[in-house]
């Protein structure tokens, strides 16, 4: 399959890179990692007539701990983050999920800004922004802006990004102590999106009881979703199996899957349940909690 | 639309080209080049039979533009025999049998010859992680991880 014809870019350094994208508007695309945007031009399920590669600027290739936050360069590869012994030690939630994000060969190429920018909610990276409270670095003709992570998801792959922004970096918040998150994934095969998946972050307090907790779903409607209600509902409880189940069924209401060939919309809320609660009990153990 | 320059090293030699922007690295290779060790298999990155390494790294060909390539390193299946000598992996899969058709072997060794780069001495497990995005229709991956195994013994 032979994409439509384009005109590809190159540019050295993020202020040509917004220069073009201003310059071609609707007609640009950013190409980061190539593995969403390739396969749609392919497939022409979508045409742009100008390509960005971003994927030679340097200095947008980076993991690091710096303020409180993990910063993450928006074309850090997932095979980068895959090796990461700092993603390892301080971000349980994401070392779960990158090596359940489509396969090896792909995880060679695929970005995390192109994860998180794409918009789609079958990725597996926004809704552990949502857990995370991640905040996103844009780059835009008129300087660079923060957006947050809740803020930024406003529709079917919609994002509050505009034309000429460029997703540069990933913040996240470094947790507190006895804190824990994990990412749960039910998925057919090697590859496939997410039948369904939630990702949580939580913080005990030093009895034990859930102080903060976050909760959002992958694939489990037009936008990758926080269950906030479900969250909350474990503030202030210790986090046994019964605080748990409950958390997950509301966790579970709030979702909106479609039926698919991975499943009717009744089996996909009944597996986002079963996710929520594996993702929580995961996370409590890793908090220290039971 | 405007047409790129590019260079690439492909097994060892200094190649260029002007391409289209939208020239597949696959077609690349296949076409311009006309190495056509490198096999098309579903064309929509699933299958993997269009791996090649690119500076080192498996990747699947067909979802890499040409000129994404430009200045790197490309290694192929043709590029793996040394002076008539056949590459670990491919003794290894001669010589425990790792194919039947044949369809998916240039891109199922050329990720195997990257886990090996990586580690010399990988469990049945790793070999099986390793491999998950290049998919054989015919031997039920048992021979490909005994001809890895083999591989790996011999290059350690």
């Amino acid at each position: 399959m032979i994409p439509a014809a384009f005109d590809y870019h190159c540019p050295k350094s993020l202020d040509e890179a917004v220069g073009l994208l201003a310059r071609y508007g609707d007609g640009a695309k950013v190409l980061s990692g190539g593995m969403s945007l390739l396969p749609v031009l392919k497939l022409r399920l979508g045409s742009f007539a100008h390509l960005v590669d971003i994927g030679r600027i340097s200095g947008l290739d980076y993991i690091k701990e710096d303020g409180g936050f993990l910063k993450i360069g928006a074309v850090t590869r997932q095979a980068t983050l895959e090796r990461s012994e700092l993603i390892r030690s301080k971000c349980a939630v994401l070392a779960d999920a990158v090596p359940l994000i489509a396969d090896p060969l792909v995880r060679n190429r695929g970005t995390i800004g192109g994860n998180v920018a794409n918009g789609d909610p079958g990725n597996d990276q926004p809704a552990i922004m949502l857990a995370l409270g991640a905040t996103f670095i844009v780059r835009g003709n008129k300087g660079e802006r923060t957006i947050a992570a809740n803020q930024f998801y406003t529709g079917f792959f919609t994002t509050a990004l505009a034309p000429d922004d460029i997703l540069t970096e990933i913040r996240i918040p470094l947790p507190p102590a006895r804190s824990g998150g994990a990412y749960v994934k039910l998925k057919r095969k090697v590859g496939d999106f997410a039948a369904a998946a939630a990702a949580v972050q939580l913080t005990l307090d030093a009895k034990g009881a859930v102080e903060r907790c976050a909760i959002a779903l992958t694939n489990a409607g037009p936008t990758p979703l926080e269950a906030a209600d479900a969250a909350r509902s474990l503030i202030g409880k210790m986090p046994d199996d019964k605080s748990i189940a409950e958390a997950s069924h509301l966790a579970a209401a709030k979702s909106a899957p479609s039926a698919d060939r991975r499943g009717s919309v009744e089996y996909k809320r009944e597996m986002a349940r079963v996710m929520v609660a594996r993702a929580l009990h995961k996370a409590v153990e890793r908090a220290g909690g039971r | 639309m405007a047409k790129h320059k590019i260079s690439v090293t492909v097994n060892g030699s200094a190649r260029e080209a002007e391409v289209e922007s939208r020239l597949l690295l696959v077609h690349f290779l296949r076409e311009t080049l006309r190495l056509t060790g490198t096999h098309i298999g579903c064309d929509t990155s699933h299958c993997g039979a269009c791996t090649v390494l690119l500076d080192g790294e498996p990747v699947k060909s067909c979802t890499v533009l040409a000129v994404q390539a430009d200045g790197a390193k490309v290694t192929t299946v043709e590029g793996l025999e040394q002076g008539g000598k056949l590459h670990p992996v491919q003794e290894g899969f001669t010589e425990k049998h790792g194919l039947q058709c044949g369809y998916c072997t240039p891109g199922m060794m050329m990720t195997s010859v990257a886990l090996l780069e990586r580690n010399k001495n990988p469990s049945e497990q790793e070999i099986r992680q390793a491999i998950a995005g290049n998919l054989c229709r015919c031997t039920g991956y048992v021979n490909i991880v005994k001809a890895v195994q083999y591989a790996a013994e011999k290059v350690r």
